[in-house]
């Protein structure tokens, strides 16, 4: 026991207790099992101990024990890596796939979480070294409020108006309001489609926001929000059920068409409000043009 | 080169209009064409487009 037990106590507690209370397994079902969980336990721990250790190091004049930090950054871009490998891998057996911006959210979002943790746990020990325990406890908390800020992101209700519409055939082309989705030849798929079918128009609410919600990724994310919540009618072998999304070029509306197993139009609808907005799919001509005029 | 989209099979009750490499199944009435396209539309695991009232496409996507 020394002066700096206590301390470094604190902020791996702290940091390891954040990792915890950002690991949530949520609709989009993961990390669902516990092998899972426990390597970003494991890891989480690690950023915590390496964060903690930062400051002692530096109060004993050990600059150089710092660099362990270059080491952390480069171990959790390999958790970026892991992550988005076997998500890669799981996502071919999937019937509605993430898609890979989908994936690469996920990823970057894990990654992030680890240097909140180091973030937090330099933070809470510095606090507790630099004034007394109570500053720790307060900057835990701090950190614990900051960390749910950054962490939830935007959702599609913020950039879109999201409205049930009906499914319609002209001749073989299936259309959701007046976007046309895709040819279906045989009447029986159309039948099924029309049975077990939802359409819904997002319509952007500003003209920055017809990019992002064109993305092919985000268009993705939906589909398999919706389809993993609500189910998806379709199988291996019946590609001609499939849920899509086409645009209406003219005005950046997207009509999205959905097979739920369960088809509840109000669900539904709150499903896609809450998918979140993917940053790498987040662009903002707007913004280019302003800085021009 | 990569091929995104194929077609499978043409089926139809209009022989003349279809030629070339492409499997080809000639029907005599639509609901035969339907029950075929049907059917290749599960083995070939493609989507069944209808061309038109007597020309039906599989493809695989």
């Amino acid at each position: 026991m020394n002066e700096y037990t206590y301390p470094i106590i604190a902020g791996i507690t702290v940091g390891t207790a954040l990792r915890v209370f950002m690991l949530r397994t949520d609709y989009r079902q993961y990390p669902t099992y516990l092998h899972g969980k426990i390597i970003h336990l494991s890891l989480g721990f690690i950023a915590a101990s390496l964060g903690t250790i930062a400051i002692p190091s530096i109060m004993e004049k050990e600059f150089t024990a710092v660099t362990f930090l270059t080491l952390a950054a480069s171990q959790f871009r390999e958790v970026r890596n892991m992550e988005r490998n076997t998500l890669t891998e799981m996502d071919s057996f999937e019937l509605v796939p993430r898609g890979n911006t989908y994936i690469e959210g996920i990823a970057v979002a894990f990654e992030s979480r680890n240097y909140l943790v180091i973030f937090t746990s330099f933070v809470v020990t510095l606090c507790y070294l630099a004034i007394n325990g109570w500053a720790a406890v307060g900057a835990a908390l701090v950190c614990f409020i900051i960390s749910s800020l950054l962490m939830s992101g935007s959702k599609l209700s913020d950039i879109v108006t999201v409205e049930l519409s009906e499914l319609s055939f002209e001749g073989a082309g299936l259309y959701v309001d007046n976007i046309y989705i895709m040819n279906i030849g045989l009447p029986e798929r159309q039948d099924e489609i029309l049975k077990y079918g939802m359409g819904f128009i997002l319509t952007p609410k500003s003209f920055s926001v017809r990019s992002t919600i064109a993305n092919l990724g985000q268009r993705q994310a939906i589909l398999h929000d919706v389809s993993v919540t609500l189910g998806v009618f379709r199988d291996s072998g019946t590609p001609a059920l499939v849920p899509l999304i086409k645009r209406d070029l003219n005005d950046g509306r997207i009509g999205v068409f959905i097979l739920p197993q369960e088809k509840d139009p109000v669900r539904a609808k709150e499903i896609i409000s809450s998918v979140p907005v993917l940053e790498n799919a987040i662009q903002m001509p707007s913004r280019k043009r302003n800085r021009e005029g | 080169m990569k091929m995104e989209k194929a077609i499978l099979a043409a089926i139809t009750t209009q022989s003349e209009k279809v030629t070339g490499s492409t499997a080809v199944f000639h029907c005599d009435t639509k609901e035969e064409m339907e029950a075929v396209a049907a059917n290749l539309e599960a083995i070939l695991d493609g989507i069944a487009h209808a061309l038109s009232d007597r020309l039906y496409i599989i493809v695989k996507h």
